[in-house]
């Protein structure tokens, strides 16, 4: 990660360098742009399309809750073998695959009874 | 900087704030919708929890000529609850996405609310009055022997303290998939539309157990999904026109005359996007979060992430009109990703007349853009600045390195503090900004 932050300023430099009649049109980065090589540079897998199929399926999928007792047991036997469950970081912009076993405690609680709302108070 | 939505000394001052006032918000206290009825006599709130709450503006009185009416609670009520779809295994959240109010027709008020999945026509009466000295009936409610009545006597109707009422007279429920993310009363007041990610049904306002299927852009094969739905409207006048937005920055113009089913749309409106231009963020941020046609029907506005657009409905090659609302997060549109605030989705409004625009942003920020003198303002929903009629001062932000004093810095935005929703009475220049969990009403001065 650090190594692109420096190939970002070095490509700077070397603007800065250059003699005044050599074109640097093509080398001018939009601040989007720039956003977009800091992004590149923490998520390398990130795929090229992204407004395509990933996001949109993840956008679809809302509420989707997956939860199997089958699963979830063999994940905590595995736990008892001093195995982890592997967990899902918050940096990975995936959808929940089939790794991840969703316990109890991913799920949400049960929600509160419902009260009025504070609006009308 | 005074001057938007009025003459040259208009200035915006604070009237009320609803709401808690404590740090801890829960979540189901956030607003999600805000919503004047068409005499903008009556405010409706929607939330996470599932809750509506409306506000009754109070009759000026001559007591006090110096303040407008006020807004005050009218009613309450639960309008979705949280569901869980066992078949899917999908979570039906109570959130309300959208109320859209119905014309009035009687003494009773009626309006559509929405949650992801299933909408449904509240109608809210009031009594105000009682009948007393029924004549089968006394005074407990227990019936007479009708064989020792002697006399008949007629009823009087007495004053009694006003009693509101919600009741909910329609539910139109199993006809989306996908998330409902927009409903539309049409202007022949028989109809209304809802849209979804993927489809966009026409309802009978009496009638729940069928809907037509007028837009559907699901594919054959899922994985050549490239784009949804993000917002629809009627036209204001013409009854078999609609529009719908997409996440690819697009918006259709469909006729209802033309097809049964109008996957062929109309009209298409795209601005052409510069190809040297485009990054990993072009498309997301392009993305529509709120399409509204004008009172007039000529004009159309659509929100996007970083500006407003407005086009004249003749002409689909590019907007007329483009508002920048917050162009210093070009800069930071990284970290929006990474904290997920570039899928923030806007709203956007028009004043009564049609000349000025409003939406929100973030730190409590919200935008007005006056189209006549093409000003624009910044102002803030705080609990600071809300001193009765306390005049609201514009807001800056500093993008450069010097950052002035009363200039708050980019760095400073606080991103959680987002006003997502906006309303403006369709005839004053009165508003009612969300500002999460509390609702703000600010108006023009009064001399």
């Amino acid at each position: 990660m650090l190594h692109h932050n420096m190939s970002l300023h070095a490509c700077l430099y070397v603007l800065c360098v250059l003699p005044p009649t050599q074109e640097i049109d093509d080398n001018v980065i939009t601040p989007e742009k720039a956003e977009e090589v800091k992004l590149k540079a923490r998520y390398p897998h990130l795929g090229a399309k992204p407004g395509g199929s990933d996001l949109l399926r993840k956008r679809l999928q809302k509420g989707q809750k997956f939860f199997d007792s089958g699963d979830y047991n063999m994940a905590k036997a595995k736990v008892k073998n001093k195995q982890q469950l592997p967990a899902v970081t918050p940096a990975e912009k995936a959808e929940i695959t089939g790794d991840h076993i969703p316990t109890p405690q991913d799920i949400p609680q049960r929600k509160p009874s419902i009260v009025a709302s504070k609006l009308a108070g | 900087m005074a001057g938007v939505g009025g003459g040259n000394d208009f200035q915006w001052c604070f009237s009320q704030v609803k709401g808690a006032i404590d740090e801890d918000v829960a979540e189901a206290d956030i607003i999600s919708t805000v919503e004047f009825n068409y005499s903008g006599e009556l405010l409706a709130t929607g939330d996470k929890g599932g809750r509506v709450v409306i506000f009754q503006r109070e009759q000026e009185s001559k007591n006090r000529p110096h303040s407008r009416g006020e807004y005050n609670v009218y009613s309450t009520f639960q309008s979705h609850e949280p569901e869980f779809d066992y078949l899917k295994s999908l979570e039906i959240e109570e959130k309300i996405n959208k109320i859209r109010w119905l014309p009035q027709q009687n003494a009773a008020h009626s309006l559509l609310s929405t949650n992801d999945k299933t909408i449904k026509l509240w109608k809210i009466s009031q009594r105000d009055k009682r009948a007393e000295g029924y004549n089968l009936k006394d005074e407990d409610g227990r019936l007479r022997d009708p064989f020792r009545i002697t006399s008949l006597r007629v009823p009087v109707l007495l004053p009694m303290d006003r009693m509101v009422e919600a009741s909910p007279r329609r539910i139109f429920a199993n006809a989306h998939t996908y998330h409902i993310n927009s409903i539309s009363v049409n202007s022949d007041h028989e109809t209304y539309l809802s849209a979804d990610d993927l489809r966009v049904n026409l309802w009978h306002l009496e009638i729940t157990d069928r809907s037509f299927n007028i837009v559907d852009i699901k594919p054959a094969n899922m994985e050549e999904l490239t784009e949804v739905i993000t917002a629809a409207e009627c036209h204001p006048h013409q009854c078999n026109v609609f529009v719908y937005s997409s996440s690819k920055g697009t918006i259709r113009l469909c006729d209802m005359r033309a097809a049964a089913l109008c996957d062929r749309q109309s009209k298409f409106f795209e601005e052409p996007e510069d190809p040297s231009s485009r990054s990993f963020f072009s498309e997301i941020i392009s993305s529509i979060s709120d399409v509204k046609f004008s009172h007039s029907g000529r004009y159309m506005m659509t929100r996007d992430y970083l500006s407003v657009k407005v086009w004249d409905l003749n002409m689909e090659n590019r907007p007329v009109e483009t508002y920048q609302v917050h162009e210093y997060l070009r800069s930071k549109l990284c970290s929006l990703y990474e904290n997920d605030c570039i899928f923030d989705k806007f709203e956007c409004c028009w004043n009564g007349a049609d000349s000025a625009i409003m939406t929100g942003s973030y730190n409590n920020f919200f935008r007005m853009f006056d189209r006549n003198t093409r000003r624009d303002i910044t102002l803030e929903a705080s609990r600071e600045n809300s001193k009765p009629r306390a005049i609201l001062k514009a807001r800056k932000v500093s993008t450069g390195g010097k950052r002035k004093k009363d200039e708050i810095s980019v760095d400073s935005l606080d991103f959680n503090k987002k006003i997502l929703h906006t309303a403006w009475h369709p005839k004053e220049n009165v508003i009612a900004v969300a500002a999460t969990n509390n609702l703000y009403i600010f108006q023009d001065k009064i001399n």
